[in-house]
């Protein structure tokens, strides 16, 4: 595995407030490979969320070079950055941001709108594949007010892989939902990971990086531990562990 | 992104707000619609009082003999005798910007009924008189071309006459009055027209045929005026320069002469009345354009609430592959497709409104291509100055802020 998807070289972002200078990370530096499962873990003021803009090349580093797909992002421009987020990686959000009042099938289409070379048979050919990978098949209609909070997690997890990115970044993905949804969205994760998808994980919860294969925690603005997980943990066996729904 | 997509981005969008869309649009629509029907208001009025002033004979042309130089004195127009049936008959024939003339020889008499008497104004004419003075029969008939020919014995009475002559209210008819010792048949009365803007009672008196005046009673082959009605109001300037070379040329003058004669028009009065209408046309078009404002002023409120509202959906598009760029067009786009759909929506209902008014009220109203085109234009231009505003703050939101907005 020396295919590279991304790599960090003493990643610094500082950010200035009035006469202060926070320096949110002091030097960040670590590869991620194509078909990884990663994790990122920290706790609050870790550097995590700023690494994440970062990683998705919403916020450029204050020094170090970051290469997606072996392009340097330090050198784009805002509008060759958007087109980077478009075509190399798919978000997945902790509070799902799907558009309201708009059908699954429309919300998870929107990424392939701002691709220009794509008719609108392909945009729902895609959108309609991509919900069938999520197992929503039959939902393609409903309005995210219809669809419970893991099944509009999933919609929001067909849309980051409409556009066939290199890489699925999810923010705290799992935040807003109950611990055995949570662990259905984990399993879907594993599924794409082992169709072959780079995923990279920023979450607080110990309990969702064993899930994972690999673990960078971050304490700081500093990498203080990157693990690999010999014993990673399969979601599916977790959720059949799990005692049966008390019906109430 | 292409054209269609981002139209399509942009109907979705409203379509999710379709009440917002609705009420923001109805800013223009009431807007345009009050425009165009403002704007027929004022110009139907113009039209209506222009009718009025043609009712009133405000295409009416006059031609008096003027004064002239004999042997170093000035002598009053009136008693030059210049005007005859030759000049009546040539601008008859060859002007063309006048549809109707007449002599007029008047003099003054006693009118004798019975036992009554009443001073009052004898007025020889031709038929086409009472087209031009817009004259019309209430009673009876008028005298035709062959009353004229034969210098008959007939006259048409004015109220005054009437109410001073016939004061039972027998009907004048039929009946023979005198005008000094002339008897004269009454054919036909004229309906009341009041008194005139100098305060004369233009219905003191006695038409009849310009021959019988002439001939019987004052012997003479002059006429004291001419009257002549141009085919239009606008035509009255072509009109009496027409009459002037005709007059010329009957005349016999040579170029380095003065005028013998005079030609008067209405024009001072028309132009008058027609700045009225004209301002008040202006009035409230002027009304109706601050209204299609205030509703452009509405599309760029509910833009700015709307963009603040959709902050985490723009940081969401920006997040997966939308520029600055996309997102100011979409949401200039949507300014257009609501502008436009109201221009469209306001059009149909002011030209309807106009209708309506007219069918409801009896107001004349007129809807003019020029107010529909240039509200339209207004309206589509309004969307586009109003909606960039919002739609440039949306494109330049961090991303990174837009998403963690609540």
């Amino acid at each position: 595995m020396n295919n590279k998807i991304l790599e960090l070289q003493q990643i610094k972002r500082e950010f200035v407030m009035g006469t202060e200078t926070v320096r949110a990370l002091k030097g960040v530096s670590f590869d991620v490979h194509a078909g990884e499962f990663v994790t990122i873990m920290g706790s609050s003021g870790s550097g995590k969320t700023t690494l994440l803009n970062l990683l998705g090349c919403l916020d450029k580093p204050t020094a170090g070079n970051y290469l997606l797909d072996g392009v340097d992002v330090g050198n784009l421009s805002r509008n060759e950055l958007a087109r980077l987020r478009n075509r190399k990686i798919g978000f997945v959000f902790q509070a799902y941001n799907l558009l309201p009042r708009t059908s699954a099938l429309e919300n998870v289409e929107l990424p392939l709108f701002y691709n220009p070379s794509l008719t609108a048979s392909e945009r729902k050919d895609k959108a309609v594949k991509a919900l069938e990978a999520v197992k929503l098949a039959d939902r393609l209609d409903h309005t995210p007010s219809q669809l419970s909070g893991g099944q509009q997690q999933r919609v929001a997890i067909a849309r980051a892989l409409v556009n066939q990115p290199v890489m699925i970044l999810a923010d705290e993905a799992t935040g807003n939902l109950d611990t055995r949804t949570s662990y259905e969205i984990m399993s879907l994760m594993q599924d794409l990971n082992k169709e072959g998808k780079t995923i990279v994980f920023v979450t607080h919860e110990p309990d969702i990086a064993a899930f994972s294969s690999r673990t960078v925690m971050l304490r700081d603005g500093k990498v203080v531990k990157d693990t690999v997980n010999e014993n990673v943990r399969s979601a599916r066996e977790a959720l059949e562990s799990l005692p049966p729904a008390d019906d109430y | 992104m292409s054209a269609i997509n981002l139209i399509r981005i942009a109907f979705r969008a409203l379509q999710r707000n379709k009440l917002r869309a609705f009420l923001t649009m109805l800013g223009i629509i009431i807007g345009v619609a009050a425009v165009i029907a403002m704007v027929a208001i004022g110009e139907g009025s113009k039209e209506s009082i222009q009718s009025q002033l043609s009712a009133m004979g405000s295409n009416m042309i006059t031609i008096l003999p003027s004064s002239n130089v004999s042997g170093g004195v000035r002598i009053e127009g009136a008693s030059f005798q210049t005007l005859t049936i030759v000049d009546v008959k040539a601008i008859q024939r060859n002007a063309e910007h006048v549809s109707a003339v007449s002599p007029v020889s008047s003099t003054k008499g006693q009118a004798i009924y019975g036992a009554l008497n009443w001073p009052t104004s004898l007025q020889g004419v031709a038929p086409s008189y009472f087209d031009i003075r817009k004259l019309e029969i209430a009673d009876g008939v008028s005298f035709t071309d062959a009353d004229v020919a034969t210098a008959a014995k007939v006259c048409v009475l004015g109220q005054t006459v009437i109410n001073n002559l016939f004061p039972s209210g027998e009907s004048p008819v039929g009946k023979v009055i005198r005008l000094n010792a002339i008897p004269l048949q009454v054919i036909g009365t004229l309906v009341p027209k009041g008194q005139s803007s100098f305060g004369q009672d233009q219905d003191d008196i006695i038409l009849t045929p310009y021959t019988t005046v002439q001939k019987r009673i004052l012997a003479t082959i002059y006429f004291q005026s001419i009257y002549a009605s141009a085919v239009s109001e606008g035509a009255s300037a072509q009109a009496t320069d027409e009459i002037t070379e005709i007059l010329r040329e009957t005349h016999r003058l040579r170029p380095t002469d003065e005028n013998n004669f005079q030609v008067r028009t209405m024009e001072e009065l028309i132009k008058t009345l027609s700045s009225t209408s004209s301002l008040l046309t202006v009035l409230l078009t002027a009304i109706a354009g601050i209204s299609l404002v205030i509703g452009g002023i509405g599309i760029m409120n509910i833009m700015y609430v709307s963009v603040t509202e959709r902050t985490r959906e723009i940081g969401l598009r920006m997040s997966i592959g939308a520029r600055g760029v996309d997102i100011l067009l979409q949401f200039l786009v949507e300014a257009i497709i609501i502008s436009v759909t109201g221009g469209i929506i306001g059009v149909v209902l002011g030209v309807t409104a106009a209708k309506v008014i007219t069918l409801a009220l009896g107001w004349p109203t007129i809807v003019s291509e020029s107010s529909i085109v240039l509200s339209f234009m207004v309206c589509a231009l309004t969307g586009v100055f109003f909606g960039y505003y919002p739609a440039q703050a949306a494109s330049r939101l961090d991303p990174i802020e837009a998403l963690r907005y609540e």
